[in-house]
């Protein structure tokens, strides 16, 4: 994929050495961002002051609803712009800002979407094709000579095929994507953005409405991506999800950044309890049994809650007799 | 009349509108919409608006320096612009909008031509008559330039007004702008094009330039439509209310009769279409009593049914003739 040479233990033990700060300078950043900002009317949904990903991990962007995970996903793949002229973003080591979708995507950058955008009304193989970006037959006045394009057309129908292989299409080939299912249409959204080998993927919510079965083979395909050298920042609700196959995770609140650090270590911090428990308190967090180690910590926050609300519900009553008692 | 009379009539006159000149112009405006509607998802309703303005572009050229060629060059020249001008606030913008700025443009383009205004280029309400701008076209004719050709029952002169040169030469232009349609769409750019039509966003996260490729699309389709324009008024005038809204919607009729996001479709439609309203006329001409419909009734009675053919066409068979159910997503 990239010449870059990976290694996962050597990323782990540079990431180990990150101070778990929002905004934390990273090794060897793939991505920093500065001062995004983006205001809808007098709502601020993003501001983010600094962000470093790391080459080559795979970061977990998280938060509660309404954080502004997807806003700022959009501004920074070129979907939505930031409200401030100050912002900037460089991806390896290129100026990208106020660049349109495509030349993001083009600069390397490649994206997927919550709601999955495969094209229903092509083949499995034309939406393969069309992630392509080294297709020189799409240019206009390339394609009407096909000696031009046919030899790499070749080529290009092999790498598809590796990748549909790889992530199990390959029977679908020449089906129409609208007859795949939910999860095959996010496989396929994620096998059509390595067509053009990107050297970040950025995937938003790649879980979301993907039965547990299909969940299993995605995390594994997220993972490989990695494991050959891709750079992958993705969305997600899901704590259990995060905290298995991410290297960093960074949390979101109300626009900000609150918290960076280790998959591990980063829900034990009071910032991203807060973010969780305070606004959402009754939100679930997935699947419990892999909080193991905070699940206790969790609990016992919870129970205090329940205690002073009980106590506060005894008093009422308690008030609310002492008056009655003085009417009578 | 008898029977064997009226069959000979009807198929020599099918026979005439299957290798008219009006009919291959209203196949080359059909395979330049068949790039915007079709392939692309641009519903453009004003494509008789660039065949007017082709048609214009080449007629005063024409009247003016004499040149066929320069003529040619000014049509699709025009049509460029116009696509451009017409492009670049709206391709951005969803595609309803696009759809209500070309019916306005082609109507700009009608009422302009229509006006007294400038009367002494187009003519105003009176237009352009063939004579003014045909004859250098007539005289590139290598073919005799008196006399009639009859192939079995289709009599024409060689050369001049509707003529087999004409003919000819259309035609020909059918088949070159067909296998250029062919080559583009069956091209990685057409690939793109049909993205677009479904999800432009999609494409643009694998990064295409999708507004390029769309203003593209829009020129090469309004050029297309230019070029059936110039070959329209080569057998007549050029006339505003000729080429209006309801050209437009014939050259629909046409498209989804055959098949959108079909090569051939475009042709095989067209065809049917004039093949058909022919032998409607000739039969309503003939059996229906001039008491009860007179002759300027019977084109407005055969555009009623054709509207009524075309809304049974969208309901029942969407796809036309040749085209693929799945892959049109306006079925949904």
């Amino acid at each position: 994929m990239t010449d870059y040479p990976y290694d996962r233990t050597a990323l782990r033990a540079e990431l180990a050495t990150v101070d778990e700060l929002p905004g934390s300078a990273k090794p060897e950043p793939i991505l920093i961002v500065d001062r995004i900002t983006r205001r809808f009317g007098g709502i601020t949904a993003v501001d983010v002051e600094h962000l470093e990903v790391q080459r080559g991990a795979i970061t977990a962007l998280i938060g509660p609803n309404g954080a502004g995970k997807t806003t700022f996903f959009n501004i920074i793949t070129g979907f939505d712009s930031p409200s401030a002229k100050e912002a900037r973003w460089r991806f390896q080591g290129e100026t990208i800002a106020s660049a349109s979708s495509f030349k993001v995507a083009r600069a390397g950058m490649v994206r997927t979407f919550q709601l999955t955008k495969a094209l229903s009304a092509m083949t499995v193989l034309d939406n393969m094709l069309l992630g392509s970006q080294a297709q020189a037959g799409e240019r206009l006045l390339r394609s009407v000579f096909w000696p031009s394009w046919t030899g790499r057309e070749k080529q290009l129908v092999e790498k598809a095929d590796e990748l549909l292989e790889r992530f199990t299409l390959h029977d679908k080939r020449e089906d129409y994507a609208g007859s795949l299912s939910g999860g095959q249409r996010k496989l396929l959204e994620m096998a059509r953005a390595l067509m053009s080998d990107p050297a970040m993927i950025m995937l938003d919510e790649p879980m979301a409405g993907v039965n547990p079965a299909l969940t299993q083979s995605l995390l594994g395909h997220i993972q490989d991506l990695r494991d050959r050298g891709t750079t992958v920042l993705f969305v997600e609700h899901d704590m259990h999800m995060v905290q298995h196959i991410s290297d960093w995770v960074v949390v979101m609140a109300e626009g900000k950044i609150v918290a960076e650090g280790r998959p591990g270590s980063v829900m034990k911090n009071q910032a991203v309890i807060d973010a969780y428990l305070g606004s959402h308190h009754d939100q679930d967090l997935g699947d419990d049994a892999v909080l193991e180690e905070d699940f206790d910590e969790l609990a016992k926050v919870e129970e205090t809650e329940r205690e002073v609300e009980e106590e506060k519900l005894e008093e009422y009553v308690e008030a609310v007799r002492e008056a009655e008692g003085e009417e009578n | 009349m008898d029977f064997g009379q009226f069959l000979v009539q009807l198929l020599t006159d099918a026979g005439g509108s299957l290798v008219s000149a009006v009919t291959a112009a209203f196949v080359l405006a059909a395979i330049g919409l068949n790039l915007h509607f079709g392939y692309t998802g641009l519903i453009n309703i004003g494509q008789a608006g660039f065949m007017l303005l082709g048609a214009y572009g080449f007629a005063i050229t024409v009247e003016y320096s004499g040149d066929f060629w320069l003529g040619l060059l000014v049509a699709i020249v025009v049509a460029i612009i116009a696509a451009l001008i017409l492009g670049l606030p709206t391709l951005r913008l969803r595609g309803d909008y696009f759809s209500i700025v070309t019916i306005a443009f082609a109507e700009i383009i009608r009422m302009i031509g229509d006006s007294p205004a400038l009367q002494s280029l187009t003519g105003g309400p009176v237009g352009i008559q063939g004579f003014k701008f045909q004859g250098p076209f007539v005289a590139l004719s290598p073919l005799p330039h008196e006399g009639t050709l009859s192939l079995g029952p289709l009599t024409a002169p060689y050369t001049g007004g509707d003529s087999w040169w004409l003919r000819i030469v259309t035609w020909g232009a059918v088949v070159i702008i067909a296998l250029i349609a062919l080559l583009l769409v069956k091209s990685p750019w057409g690939r793109v094009l049909r993205g677009i039509r479904e999800d432009e966003d999609a494409v643009r996260s694998l990064g295409k330039n999708v507004n390029l490729v769309k203003m593209q699309s829009l020129i090469i389709g309004a050029v297309f439509g230019a070029l059936g324009g110039v070959f329209y008024v080569l057998s007549g005038s050029v006339q505003a209310d000729g080429l209006g809204r309801s050209q437009t919607f014939l050259i629909y009729t046409c498209l989804l009769l055959g098949g959108a996001a079909t090569v051939f479709g475009p042709i095989l439609g067209s065809l049917l279409y004039f093949v058909f309203t022919t032998i409607l006329t000739d039969v309503v001409t003939t059996y229906v009593p001039h008491t009860v419909m007179n002759v300027t009734q019977i084109p407005q009675f055969v555009w009623i049914l054709v509207g009524v053919g075309l809304m049974l066409l969208v309901i029942f068979r969407p796809q036309g003739i040749l085209g693929n159910k799945r892959e049109l997503n306006f079925i949904g």
